[in-house]
């Protein structure tokens, strides 16, 4: 069973592209054989019921993977003409050019203003105080919460709200300076107003990264993204424009997933 | 003898008091349908059963305590008494005797005026043993017959027994705690003694260690009472020496076994580990004074030291540090393992090795934690005995130079307690002024390091 594509998808320039990828724990197989390419200016959301190995999938792409010791990837998959499996890049470098943001906000039990310099410390992106002070502002500002908390950059980022903490990790994955930002159902903590800055941030970040989102609710990916791909028990199903996913689906599956009939 | 088969008695009764119940409640439940049961029948048949032998055996309890007494007083006030010495050594003696020989665990009597004294004794046990077994066996009958009364469907049997059942596991765990607050009152009533006879402040602050225990215990001199060495001693071998080997080692292989080892190595090397903190601290003892002990004085020669000692406080530390870093170890590896999964993937996700990411986010974040461990860990060492009294000397030396001999505050209630002094001598006590410092120390440094951890505990939950 191959993955229905639409035939409509205009040709845009891909960031990334998984071909054929198989990912294994142990001897189950939790995606089969997935090929898709992610679009550099666009939002592409993957949706799915629980289980269907879409988060998964998303971890394949910056090899977070890695740390499960029984897991195992075959197939190629590429960034900007480099296979990130085989080739001479290493993870270090893979994952500050692809970032990540998890489902639980996750900041670091240190200052918001050592949140965001983590990861440009361990790049050694500035020199000196006053560039890294740079970065720091232009991070939080990217993602909308400079104005909540410049006056206190020294609070602990486990002090802030949820919604708070997950622009600050949006924030400190945009310090890097990532090519692609990775999301996984990073609003299924929040509240729905945190949720809206959260969606709103996304369409102000969309087209500078390119943003693969995992998402439980149909909304939200009708919302912020362009591009849905529907994952179903490991397998893509189908792919191709949001618009089109939501009004016309070419799959018997897909169709019963959006409508609400199971998942 | 007899006390065996009362409580035999009680047990069986129990038991047929069980069946007796159970069955009752059977029939009950024949009659009137399992839902109109209140409990299960043999919740009936644990509560009468409980009935008959809880009155049984605290009464056979009380006897044996109060029926030795009823007997003395019996035979103390016959005829045959009256010609018995009026009190002392050889009337306690006599009446001993006079016992042994009733009960039949001694053959025969030395005394001519102890025989006059068997038959009374043979007379009065018999009676009271006769009173005791059936008194209990009326206690036992009635709390059966009034527990078996009590049973109807809707009687809440479960209800009491579980009761029963918390009771005595209530009575268990006062016990740890009772026996506890016992040895504080008798640290504390011991050392109140030895303040009496050595002022608090020599003892505390005074840096001279020599108690004689041949002096005269009148007038204690007090400048021979100053404890500084030894507790000098004691942190330098235990928090200091001891320190220096367990938390870089203990923290490093913490480190290595839940970031780095793969399951299968970790299978093996944390067992491995805790086999370290299963060996007894004796067999450390020998180590240190037959191997290690050695093994310093010889470098310490062949380094030029003249006539270095064979009892350093560095054999006994580096030892002592072996011993504890199972300790730091798994208190460092809990906390590690307890900083969430999302903080690690956050840091490695961000591009930082496995090494930058226990660097900047796991150690920081796991902290606290760790300071309990080690915490925990010193209280422990500067408690540890037997490795100090086999490779630290007696000698209370005030040095920082960590070749030379010195002694602990453990080694020195060693000393003191196995020494000849009386119990009255103010040598002897001094032990236990010791092992009341000491058992502050080590309260205090458990009761910080367990608020940390719970704080820390809750810092991620």
């Amino acid at each position: 069973m191959v993955t229905v594509i639409h035939p409509n998808l205009d040709d845009t320039e891909a960031k990334m592209s998984a071909r054929d990828v198989s990912v294994f724990y142990g001897d189950k197989m939790a995606i089969d054989h997935v090929s898709i390419d992610i679009p550099t200016k666009y939002v592409t959301a993957f949706i799915g019921p629980s289980g269907c190995g879409k988060s998964t999938f998303l971890r394949t792409l910056n090899r977070m993977n890695d740390t499960i010791p029984s897991a195992r990837v075959e197939g190629e998959i590429v960034l900007d003409g480099e296979d990130i499996y085989r080739s001479k890049m290493d993870v270090v470098q893979l994952r500050a050019r692809v970032g990540m943001v998890f489902q639980k906000p996750n900041p670091f039990p240190k200052t918001i203003y050592e949140n965001i310099a983590y990861g440009p410390r361990i790049h050694g992106l500035a020199e000196g105080k006053q560039e890294l002070d740079a970065i720091v502002e232009t991070s939080l500002q990217r993602a909308g919460l400079w104005n909540e908390v410049k006056d206190r950059l020294e609070d602990s980022g486990t002090a802030l709200s949820g919604g708070q903490q997950q622009r600050l990790c949006i924030a400190r994955a945009i310090a890097v300076d990532p090519e692609v930002i990775l999301m996984d159902e990073p609003c299924s903590a929040l509240d729905p107003i945190a949720t809206a800055k959260i969606e709103e941030l996304i369409d102000e970040l969309n087209g500078r990264y390119a943003i693969v989102i995992v998402t439980h609710s149909m909304q939200q990916a009708a919302r912020v993204s362009q591009r849905t791909a529907f994952f179903h028990l490991g397998k893509m199903v189908e792919y191709g424009r949001t618009s089109d996913i939501f009004t016309n689906p070419l799959e018997e599956r897909t169709k019963d997933y959006i409508t609400g009939r199971y998942g | 003898m007899s006390l065996t088969i009362l409580l035999l008695l009680a047990l069986g009764l129990g038991l047929a008091g069980w069946l007796a119940a159970r069955s009752r409640a059977w029939a009950f439940r024949r009659a009137s349908g399992a839902s109109a049961m209140a409990a299960l029948p043999s919740y009936h048949g644990w509560y009468v059963a409980l009935w008959i032998v809880v009155p049984m055996v605290l009464f056979i309890a009380l006897w044996s305590i109060v029926g030795p007494h009823l007997v003395s007083q019996h035979v103390l006030a016959s005829p045959a008494a009256a010609d018995l010495p009026a009190f002392g050594f050889q009337r306690e003696s006599m009446l001993a005797e006079a016992r042994a020989v009733a009960m039949g665990t001694a053959p025969a009597v030395f005394n001519d005026q102890a025989r006059a004294l068997v038959e009374p004794y043979r007379e009065a046990i018999g009676r009271y043993q006769a009173i005791g077994i059936v008194v209990t066996l009326i206690l036992g009958f009635l709390g059966g017959v009034w527990a078996f009364l009590r049973i109807k469907p809707d009687f809440a049997a479960r209800t009491r027994v579980e009761r029963t059942i918390m009771v005595v596991l209530l009575l268990a765990s006062l016990v740890a705690i009772l026996t506890t607050l016992g040895i504080f009152a008798s640290l504390v009533f011991e050392t109140i003694r030895f303040f009496g006879m050595v002022n608090p402040i020599d003892f505390l602050f005074g840096t001279h260690w020599g108690p004689d225990p041949m002096s005269s215990a009148a007038n204690p001199d007090p400048s021979r009472y100053g404890a500084i060495p030894l507790f000098w001693g004691t942190i330098y071998i235990g928090a200091i020496i001891a320190m220096i080997v367990a938390i870089p080692l203990g923290l490093m292989s913490a480190i290595y076994l839940t970031q780095y080892a793969r399951p299968s190595v970790r299978a093996w090397v944390k067992p491995a580990l805790e086999i370290l903190a299963g060996v007894p601290t004796v067999v450390y003892g020998y180590f240190a004074a037959l191997t290690v002990a050695p093994a310093i004085r010889d470098l310490a020669l062949a380094a030029g030291m003249s006539n270095p000692s064979s009892e350093s406080a560095l054999a006994a530390g580096l030892v002592m540090g072996v011993m504890i870093i199972p300790f730091v170890s798994s208190m460092a590896d809990d906390s590690i393992a307890a900083v969430p999964q999302a903080m690690r993937d956050g840091s490695l996700a961000m591009g930082a090795t496995t090494s930058e990411t226990i660097r900047r986010v796991l150690v920081p974040a796991a902290l606290p934690g760790i300071v309990a461990g080690i915490m925990l860990a010193i209280s422990r060492a500067i408690g540890e005995t037997m490795i100090v009294v086999m490779a630290a000397s007696t000698a209370a030396n005030l040095s920082a130079n960590p070749l030379e001999a010195m002694t602990t505050v453990t080694v020195q209630i060693v000393a003191m307690l196995t020494g000849e002094g009386s119990f009255d001598h103010p040598a002897t006590l001094s032990a236990f002024a010791l092992g009341f410092v000491l058992f502050l120390v080590t309260l205090g440094l458990n009761f910080i390091a367990l608020r940390v951890v719970k704080r820390f505990r809750e810092a991620y939950e």
